[in-house]
């Protein structure tokens, strides 16, 4: 389902591009509205949500896909956490699906994926790990990284059981827009994948905003 | 769907115990052995997570296994990726079918919103038990917790989609239908009998599930899983770097 924000820019109180390959981390407000723009089309972004006062309770993917019954991430989707409670809910999104099961690149798994001599070359898992190896307040480690969100990315999964990475349906312009039910953190890597053609071989940057809570 | 009647382990059997439908157990599997889960009834479901047990911090990991073998669920030949790039298990015959790791665990409250709610005091050991709790008290036991819980995968239970991304708990396993998982690595395993997180409302009659653990040996140049796809030859070789093979 397709639905247009009618949120201005000009009225954002965060309004930052992330470039292509690059971590971006900030905590958003319970009742802030958070969009997410696809500036070039076609970027991963993968996403992690943390309850902002108490990180062991963060997104979880496979309890947003077991309570909805539904693999797919659009408008009405509840991100819920390991606890059981809505963290975001999407409200806007002129894409039309995001994927949740296809998680992060890592060197490791881009040794499987493509070719052993990948591992070298930068990945979402590295982008991961810088952000939380600087970030003094939550004491994270990899035990902290979990299966992500992969806005913009299309994963259709098959009646047979089949998995592909197709490619994606996002174009220039599209965004997704969430509002905060609690205060998260938000950790990003804007992926920097360049082994699979869903992107066309070409990580790009995208534009974060924040709203503060909007009046009915 | 195949017949299940049972081949036997090829290789001496080391032990066997029988999990009760709801129960929760956890051990070290160490390289080389391996365990036959047999749904002895029909309709169980056993929902498992793996570590590396000399670093816990590696584990197994839903979105790099189901990628990189382009498939949404398990089942024969398909190899259980660590976050490493490593192969922790392998599933070497399989007469269910079907395997699913993209629905997590059941927890508390969905357990009492469907079954309602049983405790020790008045049902003793019929009491309800989720398998996000016995996950839990599990991990526990090997200095595990909360943030250590990720996808799992739930044996036995077949879950489809459709086009739109709808999800589907399929008709449940025949009686005696069997998975047999290798150990690629020293894994530490941690299982719970509890209902798949789809079962509909209802009665809660968690379905028991036999253990028999045998010693496999390691892979070997022409294993089945092992060639089943370039992409697990490459993991394999992570993994024998890892041991210095």
């Amino acid at each position: 389902m397709l639905v247009e924000s009618r949120l201005d820019p000009e009225a954002a109180v965060v309004n930052e591009v992330c470039a292509a390959g690059e971590p971006w981390m900030k905590e958003i407000r319970k009742g802030q509205i958070f969009r997410i723009l696809d500036l070039e089309g076609n970027q991963a972004v993968d996403t992690l949500f943390y309850n902002a006062h108490d990180t062991e309770e963060r997104y979880s993917a496979i309890d947003t896909i077991q309570r909805q019954r539904n693999l797919y991430l659009g408008v009405g989707t509840r991100l819920i956490s390991t606890e059981g409670n809505a963290m975001l809910t999407i409200i806007a999104d002129n894409c039309g699906r995001h994927d949740t099961l296809g998680g992060a690149c890592a060197q490791e798994s881009n040794t499987i994926r493509y070719a052993l001599n990948k591992r070298f070359m930068h990945a979402c898992r590295d982008n991961f790990m810088c952000a939380i190896q600087h970030d003094y307040r939550h004491g994270m480690s990899k035990r902290d990284i979990t299966h992500n969100i992969n806005f913009f990315m299309n994963v259709p999964v098959t009646p047979a059981g089949g998995l592909t990475f197709e490619d994606g349906i996002s174009a220039p312009g599209k965004y997704v827009e969430m509002r905060a039910e609690m205060d998260v953190m938000c950790l990003i890597s804007n992926c920097p994948q360049l082994n699979n053609p869903c992107n066309a071989y070409n990580p790009t940057p995208i534009r974060l905003l924040i709203w503060d809570q909007q009046s009915a | 769907m195949l017949e299940a009647t049972a081949r036997a382990p090829a290789g001496p059997v080391l032990w066997e115990e029988t999990l009760p439908g709801g129960a929760h157990w956890s051990g070290v599997m160490r390289r080389g052995t391996a365990l036959r889960f047999t749904d002895i009834e029909g309709g169980a479901n056993l929902s498992a997570l793996f570590w590396n047990f000399e670093e816990k911090s590696e584990r197994y990991n839903m979105p790099d296994t189901l990628k990189a073998q382009h498939t949404a669920f398990l089942t024969r030949g398909h190899c259980g990726f660590s976050d490493m790039g490593r192969v922790l298990f392998s599933i070497v015959e399989d007469t269910a079918g079907w395997n699913d790791t993209i629905c997590g665990v059941i927890d508390d409250a969905t357990m009492t919103a469907r079954f309602g709610k049983k405790r020790f005091q008045e049902h003793r050991n019929d009491m309800h038990r989720s398998g996000r709790e016995g996950l839990l008290k599990e991990m526990g036991r090997w200095g595990l917790g909360k943030r250590d819980l990720h996808a799992n995968v739930n044996f036995f239970s077949k879950v489809t989609t459709d086009a739109d991304g709808n999800l589907s708990l399929c008709a449940a396993t025949r009686p005696r239908a069997y998975v047999d998982v290798r150990f690629d690595m020293d894994v530490l395993l941690a299982i719970t009998a509890a209902p798949h997180p789809l079962t509909e409302m209802g009665v809660y009659v968690p379905k028991p599930v036999k253990l028999t653990a045998w010693r496999a040996g390691i892979a070997p140049a022409d294993d089945y899983c092992r060639n089943s796809r370039s992409e697990n030859q490459r993991a394999f070789v992570n993994t024998a770097r890892y041991f210095a093979d």
